[in-house]
C-alpha cells in the first residue's frame, strides 16, 4: 500500500492534499450530504418550514406506480444499449484483431466516436429520424413503418437506445481489442493443433478468455446507459412522449425543474447513489479478475 | 576519509520484529567491509542504518568520529551504490552523476572536472550523453559507481552492486571495484551474500546471521578456523563437511590426552580429504564412503560418498550448503576419479580437523 | 495458421468497412447537411452528396449563431467549451498529482482516511448530486463563471488514483539515492518525479480534455447568460420542438466543430488516447 522509502514532514503533505481535499470536501461531500439530510426532511408548500420525516419521502416514491415504471424503463435501455453496442463491437473487435493489412487504419476510424459528446450524437440521430425531414426516416416510411417517434413511446425509445449504443461501440471495441490482444497467440495455435475449427475455437477458447472484459464492459455499459445517455434523451425527446424516455437520471431532473418537492427529489438522488455504489462494487471486483489474462 | 564505527546497534521494526540484535565492529579508516550471510540475515539492514535510509533504534553509529544516527543521510558524506543502480531514467549520464554536487551547489566548472575525471576512470567517457536505458548492465553499473565516486565521500556503501550482472561480468567488476577502492582509499562497506565475492574483496570480513555477528577478521583466519559452524559451512565451497562424533572414534583426542566428548561435532573441509587406501594418520579421520554422484569441473573433482552405516546419524545444524546425514564430499585435484557405487576411503591430518560444541555456536581447539 | 486464410480475411475487410460506414454514416450525414441549403433540408429533399453552402454556413455559425435561438455565434461557445475542458483536465491532474505525491511518499497520521475520502468520490458521478452541487455553487456566487463550470467537475479521484499507482512503480532506491544525493522533497518531485509523470499526464490529460469537452448537464443547470453557453449546450437550445424554425445547416455545422477537437485529440494523440482509457479504468 505504501512506500518502504518516504520523506519525513509534519506539514508538507497536508499542504499537498489540501487543495483536493477542499474541492472533495466543498463539491462533494457538502452536496452529497445535503442530499442525504434533505431526502429525510419534509418542506411544507410555502417552503417556511422543513420537519425531519425519517423514511417518508422514500416511501412515498416508492409508492409511486410512475417511480418504479422509471427504475424498470432505465434498467430495459442499459440492457438494451448494453447488449447491442457489445455485440456489434465485439464482432467488430474479432475481426479488427486478425493479421490484417490496414488493422491500424481499422483502428482509428473505428474509435472516434468516443470523442463526440451525448448531445451531439442525439443532435445527430435526431436528424437522421426526424419524422419530417430525416434520411433514414424516408426510408423508413418506404419500408412501411409508420414512423414517428414524436407520438410513439416505442420508436421514441429505439430512438435513445440506437443512438447512445452507436456512441459506446468506439469504446467497447477498443476493451475488447486490449482483450483479445492480451491472449496469447499460443492458446488459439494450441487450440488449432487440438483440431478446433475457428467458430469452434472463438467459443471454446477465445470467448471464455475474454469473460473477465465482457463483465467488466457491461458493468460500465450499465453505468454509462444510467448517465451518460442523459445528453442523449435531453437532445433527442426530452423524456417524451409521455415520459416513454425518462430514466432516473432524467427524472431528477426534470423534477428538479420544476421545483417543488426537495425531499422527494433529494430521496430520488440518494437512491441513485446507492445503485452507483452498488455497480461500482460490482465493477471493482471484475476489475481485479480483469488482470487473469 | 574516516573510520566507521558501530557500537551496539540494534533495529526493532514497529511490528516488533528484531532485525538487528546489537552488532559491534569497527572499520578502519580506508579498509574494505565486507557484510556476508544469506538473505534475511539483515546485512543490507545493516547497511541502510549506515546510509541514513533506516533509523537506528539503540545504539550508535559513528562515521569520522561524529554520532550520526539523526543525521540525513545527504549530510552523512556518504555514497551508495545500489543493487538496481537506481540512476535516474531521465537524466543522461552526466547528470546522474552531476545531480548530487549540483544539489550542493558545487561550482559548474567543479562539478564538469569532477565527473570527467570519473567517467575516464570508469571508462565510461564516451557515453556521458546517453540515458540509463541506452546503456548495458555493466555500463550503468559503472554509472552508479561514477555517481558514488564524484561525491569524494568519507565512505562509500554498496549494497550487492554485482549481483544483477551476469557471472562473467561479475567477476571482471569485482576486481574493478577492488582496485579502484584500493587507489582512492576510501573506507567501503560491502553487502553481498556471495561468499566468493566477499572472501576476494574484504579485508574484514563480517559474517552475520539472523541478525547477529557470526565472525569478523581477515577472510582467510575465517576461512581457517571459522568459529562456529555456521560460518564453517557458509565460508568456502563446498561447505565443510560437518558430522557429529559418537565419542568412540579412534585416534581423534586433544593434545591434553582427554577424549572428545560425543556430539561434538567434526568439521572437514572437502580440499582436506584424500583418498586413500591406508588407514588415517596419527590423529586425524577416515571415513568409509560409498560413491552416489561426481561433479567433474575440470580443473578439480567432486565426489559425494555416503558413509557406510552412518545414514541415521542425527543432522548437524548448518544451514546454507547443509548436507544430508551421512554425506561426505571430497574435493580431488584433476579429473581421475572413482566410479559411482565404488567403496573408498577419505581421510585427513589432524592439523585440519575443526571441532565444534554440539551447539555449534563455538569452536572447540584439539 | 493456413486454414482458408483468404476468404475469411476477405470477410474480415467487409465486416470492418461495413461496421466503419455504420459508425460513420451520421457524420457523414451532417457535414453533407452543413453545406446545403435550409429550405432544401427542411423540404425533406436533402441531396446526400456535399452542397455548395460550406463557406457560408460555417462563417455564419461561428462568427454570427442562428437568428431564432440561441443568437450567440458558436465561436464563443467553442472558447468557453475550451476554458471548461482545459481548467478541468489542468485543474485535476494539479490538485491529483500532489495529493497523491502526499499520500505515497509521506507518512503521516490519518493518510489512510485522507486516501478513503478521495477514493469514495470515485464512485459518485456529479450526476446524482446535482441539484445540492448546484445550490452550493450558487451560495458560493459562482453561477455563469468558469470556475463554477470546472470546479464541481474536478471533484473526483480518477487521476488520483492513477498517480497513486504510478508512483507506486516507482522503485524505493530512486528516493533514497536523491535522499543521499541531497534532494528534499520538492527538489524529488521536481527533478525526478513530474519528468517521470510526462507520459502518465499527457495520457491523463487526453482523457480528462474530452471528459471536460463533452460535460453537459452541469454546464446546463450553471450557466444563465448566452455568452457562458458551452458548445453542448448551445447546440441543444438551436433545436426548436417545431421544425421549422430549427436551421439545420447551422446546427449540423455545430455538431461538427463540436466534435472536432475532440475527435483530433483522440485520432492524433491515438496512443496516449488508448493508455489513458485503459489506465484511468483500472
Amino acid at each position: 500500500m505504501q512506500k518502504q522509502a518516504t520523506f519525513n514532514s509534519r506539514w508538507l503533505p497536508w499542504l499537498l492534499i489540501a487543495p483536493q481535499m477542499i474541492v472533495v470536501l466543498v463539491f462533494f461531500y457538502w452536496p452529497a450530504g445535503q442530499a442525504v439530510l434533505q431526502s429525510f426532511l419534509l418542506q411544507d408548500a410555502f417552503g417556511l418550514s422543513t420537519t425531519f420525516v425519517w423514511f417518508e419521502n422514500y416511501k412515498e416514491l416508492f409508492a409511486d406506480p410512475d417511480y418504479f415504471a422509471t427504475i424498470v424503463r432505465t434498467f430495459a435501455f442499459a440492457f438494451a444499449i448494453a447488449l447491442s453496442s457489445l455485440s456489434l463491437s465485439l464482432l467488430l473487435a474479432v475481426m479488427a484483431d486478425k493479421p490484417l493489412r490496414g488493422s491500424a487504419i481499422y483502428r482509428t476510424l473505428l474509435i472516434w466516436p468516443y470523442a463526440v459528446a451525448p448531445p451531439v450524437a442525439g443532435v445527430l440521430w435526431v436528424f437522421m429520424l426526424n419524422p419530417s425531414l430525416g434520411v433514414l426516416a424516408h426510408g423508413l416510411r418506404a419500408m412501411g413503418v409508420d414512423w414517428n417517434p414524436l407520438l410513439d413511446g416505442n420508436q421514441a425509445a429505439a430512438l435513445i437506445i440506437l443512438a447512445s449504443a452507436w456512441k459506446q461501440i468506439s469504446y467497447n471495441f477498443l476493451f475488447f481489442l486490449a482483450g483479445l490482444q492480451s491472449i496469447p497467440r499460443s492458446v488459439h495455435e494450441a487450440a488449432a493443433i487440438d483440431g478446433a475449427r475457428p467458430m469452434r475455437r472463438f467459443w471454446t477458447v477465445t470467448f471464455p478468455l475474454l469473460t473477465p472484459t465482457i463483465f467488466f464492459l457491461i458493468v460500465v455499459n450499465i453505468v454509462y446507459a444510467f448517465f451518460d445517455t442523459f445528453g442523449v434523451i435531453d437532445t433527442m425527446t426530452r423524456g417524451g412522449p409521455a415520459k416513454a424516455t425518462e430514466t432516473l437520471v432524467y427524472k431528477v431532473y426534470v423534477d428538479g425543474l420544476l421545483g417543488g418537492n426537495l425531499g422527494g427529489s433529494a430521496a430520488q438522488s440518494v437512491i441513485l447513489m446507492g445503485l452507483v455504489i452498488v455497480l461500482t462494487a460490482i465493477q471493482f471486483r471484475f476489475v481485479e479478475r480483469k488482470v487473469t489474462y | 576519509m574516516a573510520n566507521v564505527t558501530l557500537r551496539n546497534v540494534r533495529k526493532t521494526y514497529p511490528g516488533g520484529v528484531e532485525a538487528i540484535k546489537g552488532i559491534t565492529f569497527d572499520v578502519p579508516d580506508g579498509q574494505f567491509c565486507v557484510l556476508v550471510g544469506p538473505s534475511g540475515c539483515g546485512k543490507s539492514t545493516l547497511l541502510r542504518m549506515v546510509a541514513g535510509l533506516e533509523t537506528v533504534t539503540s545504539g550508535e553509529i559513528d562515521i569520522g568520529g561524529r554520532v550520526v544516527n539523526q543525521v540525513e543521510p545527504a549530510d552523512r558524506d556518504i555514497a551508495m551504490v545500489f543493487q538496481n543502480y537506481a540512476l535516474y531514467p531521465h537524466m543522461s549520464v552526466y547528470n546522474n552523476m552531476a545531480y548530487g554536487l549540483r544539489n550542493r551547489g558545487m561550482a559548474k566548472p567543479e562539478i564538469d572536472k569532477r565527473v570527467r575525471e570519473a567517467a575516464q576512470i570508469l571508462e565510461i567517457g564516451p557515453m556521458l550523453e546517453r540515458k540509463p536505458r541506452q546503456l548495458s548492465g555493466g555500463q550503468r553499473q559503472r554509472v552508479a559507481m561514477g555517481r558514488a565516486i564524484v561525491r569524494q565521500p568519507k565512505v562509500f556503501l554498496f549494497d550487492e552492486p554485482l549481483s544483477n550482472l551476469d557471472a562473467k561480468l561479475r567477476i571482471a567488476m569485482r576486481v574493478e571495484i577492488r582496485k579502484l577502492q584500493r587507489r582512492l582509499n576510501t573506507t567501503s562497506i560491502y553487502v553481498t551474500h556471495d561468499q566468493l565475492e566477499a572472501m576476494t574483496l574484504a579485508d574484514i570480513l563480517v559474517v552475520m546471521n539472523g541478525g547477529v555477528v557470526e565472525q569478523i577478521g581477515n577472510p582467510l583466519d575465517i576461512y581457517q578456523k571459522p568459529a562456529t559452524t555456521f560460518v564453517a559451512s557458509f565460508i568456502g565451497a563446498p561447505p565443510m563437511n560437518l558430522t557429529p562424533l559418537r565419542g568412540d572414534e579412534a585416534g581423534i583426542r586433544f593434545t591434553s590426552g582427554g577424549s572428545v566428548p560425543a556430539g561434538t561435532i567434526l568439521g572437514v573441509r572437502p580440499e582436506d580429504l584424500t583418498v586413500s587406501t591406508g588407514d588415517a594418520p596419527e590423529g586425524g579421520v577416515s571415513y568409509d564412503l560409498i560413491v552416489e554422484a561426481i561433479e567433474r569441473v575440470g580443473a578439480e573433482t567432486f565426489v559425494y560418498g555416503s558413509r557406510s552405516g552412518a545414514k541415521e546419524a542425527a543432522a548437524v545444524s548448518a544451514k546454507p550448503g547443509e548436507l544430508p546425514p551421512g554425506e561426505i564430499i571430497v574435493r580431488i585435484p584433476g579429473q581421475a576419479a572413482p566410479a559411482i557405487g565404488a567403496a573408498i576411503r577419505a581421510v585427513a591430518p589432524r592439523d585440519k580437523l575443526h571441532l565444534f560444541a554440539a551447539d555449534g555456536r563455538s569452536r572447540i581447539d584439539l | 495458421m493456413v486454414e482458408r486464410e483468404g476468404i475469411r480475411r476477405y470477410v474480415a475487410h467487409v465486416i470492418l468497412w461495413v461496421g466503419i460506414a455504420v459508425v460513420a454514416f451520421p457524420v457523414y450525414l451532417a457535414f453533407v447537411a452543413s453545406t446545403q441549403d435550409n429550405a432544401v433540408i427542411a423540404n425533406g429533399q436533402m441531396s446526400l452528396l456535399p452542397g455548395s453552402h460550406f463557406l457560408e454556413t460555417y462563417y455564419r455559425t461561428i462568427f454570427v449563431g442562428t437568428s431564432g435561438t440561441t443568437r450567440e455565434p458558436v465561436g464563443m461557445m467553442l472558447f468557453n467549451s475550451l476554458i471548461m475542458a482545459m481548467s478541468i483536465a489542468l485543474g485535476k491532474i494539479f490538485i491529483s498529482i500532489l495529493s497523491a505525491y502526499a499520500i505515497v511518499f509521506f507518512r503521516f497520521p490519518f493518510r489512510m482516511t485522507v486516501f478513503w475520502i478521495i477514493f469514495i468520490t470515485l464512485m459518485l458521478p456529479v450526476e446524482v448530486r446535482i441539484y445540492p452541487t448546484y445550490k452550493i455553487a450558487a451560495d458560493l456566487n459562482l453561477l455563469d463563471s468558469y470556475s463554477g463550470l470546472a470546479l464541481p467537475l474536478i471533484a473526483s479521484a480518477t487521476a488520483t488514483l492513477l498517480f497513486r499507482q504510478f508512483f507506486m512503480t516507482v522503485p524505493d532506491e530512486l528516493l533514497e539515492a536523491s535522499r543521499i544525493d541531497g534532494a528534499g522533497p520538492f527538489r524529488f518531485f521536481k527533478d525526478t518525479l513530474l519528468p517521470l509523470s510526462r507520459t502518465n499526464m499527457a495520457a491523463l490529460f487526453v482523457i480528462l480534455f474530452i471528459y471536460g469537452w463533452n460535460q453537459y448537464l452541469w454546464p446546463l443547470l450553471i450557466t444563465t447568460r448566452d455568452d457562458m453557453q458551452t458548445i453542448q449546450v448551445g447546440i441543444r437550445k438551436m433545436i426548436v420542438t417545431s421544425d421549422a424554425l430549427t436551421e439545420w445547416p447551422i446546427v449540423m455545422a455545430t455538431a461538427i466543430l463540436a466534435m472536432l477537437p475532440p475527435v483530433f485529440v483522440v485520432i492524433v494523440m491515438q496512443k496516449l488516447f488508448v493508455r489513458g482509457l485503459v489506465e484511468t479504468e483500472k
